[in-house]
């Protein structure tokens, strides 16, 4: 059978699961709705974080990033797990105590004041916002690079498949279509690694082959070859980073901070039923992200091995396949600038001649290794569930804030439960609309937006939430401005120094050699300065404030969920 | 030990164990992976150079462990100081 027909046999399985699910799961309640009634097993809330975590720029794009930069892709990977020991020692089983539905919820309540709650509000609704719309962007560029259909029909595929789920199920419907949606995932993510891990070094696990000796019999370990091979074109040694200590080290804390402070993220653990389940279901979350992590940057120097063994000084008339294929999608480009017939990959920019989208790494991999075709199929259902997994957990947070932090607690507190349930549909609903838009119009700067919504994270909820737990002295006036001051530091900052406003600046002018990506870390800084400053200066909490973060600091008398 | 006491020694000794488990996260990552990393790679584990094993690999296998110890302690001291959940 060929690619597409396996890709639509694949797809129109996996679909028809999440849409089963989606109707087994309807949600009954605004309980239902925000947390899935409070009832999710740890190890079933451990999947489905990481299917929410993990978006189509894990799946699709991390391994090709980590590829083409080295030692330096490790800011990612550390990045981006490292926030789960945050999130699991420092911020879930407190908040899981708390027991409310939201990140407002607790930033409002901790602070007693609606300002600090409708900051919060905006703030998740921004870093929600800049994210989805990657990632239905990315399910329109699946459908259409697999199914051959136009991006902007694929778009509107995904928005019907998410809006079915998430009206209907809310966070109950979302909740059991992440583990299904884990599952198709990781499976379309580890066979191909696999395969390729067997091929080039005769190891079955990609993390061991990884360090392991080419299956050539040559005996040279592929990490030495790999470095040999940037030597010769010119390239700084895979091994070696490029990147100045002190931004690997901004990076890395922004992403791991970040991580921590997504309001998507956070919101799973209000879904377990005990303090003792949100530190488990944490550590359940990074193992089955772990698999595909520690997976990813095999994969790259696989790829990367790959691609200089079958292109660099290959002459262009006897590409394999696969080439011409992904040449014909734009995403490889080859311009023969010295006339000789052959592939001159180099670093050299002026000599140069092949430019490859980094996105490829992952999608091309099966066909570059000569998988089966039913593999290729997978992992364009792997690269769906991704995307519309991570999609679904952020369009939950925006109308949330919607019908929960605006409607109930602050325009209409009377409202009924049913109400309520409504206004939650419809804010669902909504931001299906919105995020499709933004799928079939991306504005130009969606790459750089999201590393804004790690940075906007980092300087505005993380420093907040770990104050109202660990400070009790910490009060509405110093969390406010520190707020409100870390998130227009980083704005300013990349409005500046990524979109060039505000005069704009080149890389030479970074507030201490940090780039954009890193800025987060010195915004959570300031926030932190300033929540202490001011705090100090002003009147301690309320009696009963301080009462609710004695209590949030012992696991007994959480709230019971229902079991489902 | 009177009620508000206990509680105080149960919130130390959380902290403690943050303190000592945050400093080995610290180390394996920004420690090894990043700042030690020049130093690290002068010594090989099979293929792996191990500053750059650490950035890629050994890290993220060390924030497991952190957590799932974290668990067990917590576990542990929420049933000594009584206020664990059934």
């Amino acid at each position: 059978m060929d690619i597409q027909t396996w890709t639509y046999i694949i797809v129109g399985i996996s679909f028809s699961i999440y849409i089963g699910i989606a109707i087994w799961s309807k949600a009954g309640s605004t309980k239902d709705f925000y947390v899935a009634g409070g009832g999710v097993s740890p190890f079933a809330n451990g999947l489905a974080t990481a299917a929410d975590w993990m978006s189509a720029a894990s799946f699709i794009s991390m391994a090709g990033l980590i590829s083409f930069m080295g030692y330096d892709g490790g800011v990612y990977l550390m990045g981006w797990t490292g926030g789960y020991v945050l999130l699991a020692l420092l911020l879930a089983p407190y908040l899981r105590k708390f027991g409310k539905f939201t990140v407002p919820d607790f930033i409002g309540d901790r602070y007693y004041s609606n300002v600090a709650r409708t900051v919060a509000v905006v703030c998740a609704i921004i870093v929600s916002f800049t994210y989805v719309a990657g990632q239905m962007r990315g399910v329109g560029v699946v459908f259409a690079r697999f199914l051959e259909v136009p991006i902007n029909t694929g778009v509107y595929i995904g928005m019907g498949l998410v809006f079915f789920y998430a009206v209907l199920g809310g966070m109950k419907g979302i909740t059991y279509t992440q583990v299904a949606q884990y599952c198709v995932l990781i499976f379309a993510y580890m066979v191909p690694a696999i395969f390729i891990s067997i091929q080039l070094t005769g190891s079955y696990f990609p993390q061991v082959g990884f360090g392991g000796t080419l299956a050539d019999g040559s005996g040279t370990f592929l990490l030495d070859k790999l470095d040999g091979l940037h030597r010769e074109l010119g390239f700084s040694e895979y091994t070696s980073g490029s990147k100045s200590v002190m931004d690997v080290f901004a990076i890395t804390f922004a992403l791991m901070a970040g991580t921590a402070g997504l309001p998507h993220v956070i919101v799973r653990f209000f879904t377990v039923p005990r303090v003792k389940d949100a530190r488990l279901s944490a550590g359940y979350a990074l193992v089955f992200i772990a698999i595909l992590y520690t997976t990813a940057p095999a994969i790259g120097a696989f790829a990367r091995t790959n691609l200089i063994n079958t292109v660099s000084n290959a002459p262009y008339s006897s590409v394999p396949e696969w080439f011409s294929n992904w040449e014909e999608t734009g995403l490889i480009k080859f311009e023969d600038k010295n006339k000789d017939g052959k592939i001159q990959y180099v670093a050299d920019k002026e000599v140069n001649e092949l430019t490859i989208d980094q996105d490829i790494m992952v999608l091309a991999n099966p066909e570059i290794a000569k998988l089966p075709n039913w593999v290729i199929a997978l992992v364009a259902a792997g690269g769906l569930a991704a995307a519309l997994s991570t999609a679904a957990g952020l369009l939950l947070v925006i109308s949330t804030s919607l019908s929960h932090d605006l409607i109930k607690k602050q325009i209409n507190p009377d409202i009924t439960e049913k109400g309520e349930l409504i206004w939650a549909r419809i804010g669902a609903a909504a931001a299906v609309l919105v995020a499709g838009y933004f799928g079939i119009n991306p504005p130009g700067f969606v790459a750089a937006t999201v590393a804004l919504a790690f940075g906007l994270a980092a300087s505005s909820f993380f420093p907040a939430i770990i104050l109202g737990i660990f400070d009790k002295r910490m009060n509405r006036q110093g969390a406010i401005s520190g707020m409100v001051a870390g998130i227009l530091l980083m704005l300013f900052y990349m409005l500046k120094y990524k979109l060039q406003y505000f005069g704009g600046g080149t890389p030479d002018d970074w507030w201490f050699g940090i780039s954009p990506e890193g800025f987060g870390t010195v915004a959570m800084i300031a926030n932190l300065l300033i929540s202490f400053v001011v705090s100090r200066a002003t009147a301690p909490p309320p009696e009963n404030v301080q009462e609710i973060v004695e209590s949030i600091r012992f696991p007994r008398g959480a709230g019971k969920g229902h079991m489902h | 030990m009177t009620q508000e006491d206990k509680m105080k020694a149960y919130w130390k000794q959380n902290l403690k164990y943050l303190a000592v488990l945050l400093s080995i996260w610290f180390i394996v990552s920004y420690g090894f992976g990043i700042l030690l990393v020049d130093q690290l790679n002068a010594i090989r584990i099979g293929g792996f150079k191990l500053g750059f094993w650490f950035a890629q690999q050994g890290s993220i296998y060390g924030f497991v462990v952190i957590i799932f110890v974290y668990v067990w302690l917590m576990n542990k001291l929420d049933k000594k100081f009584d206020v664990h959940e059934d």
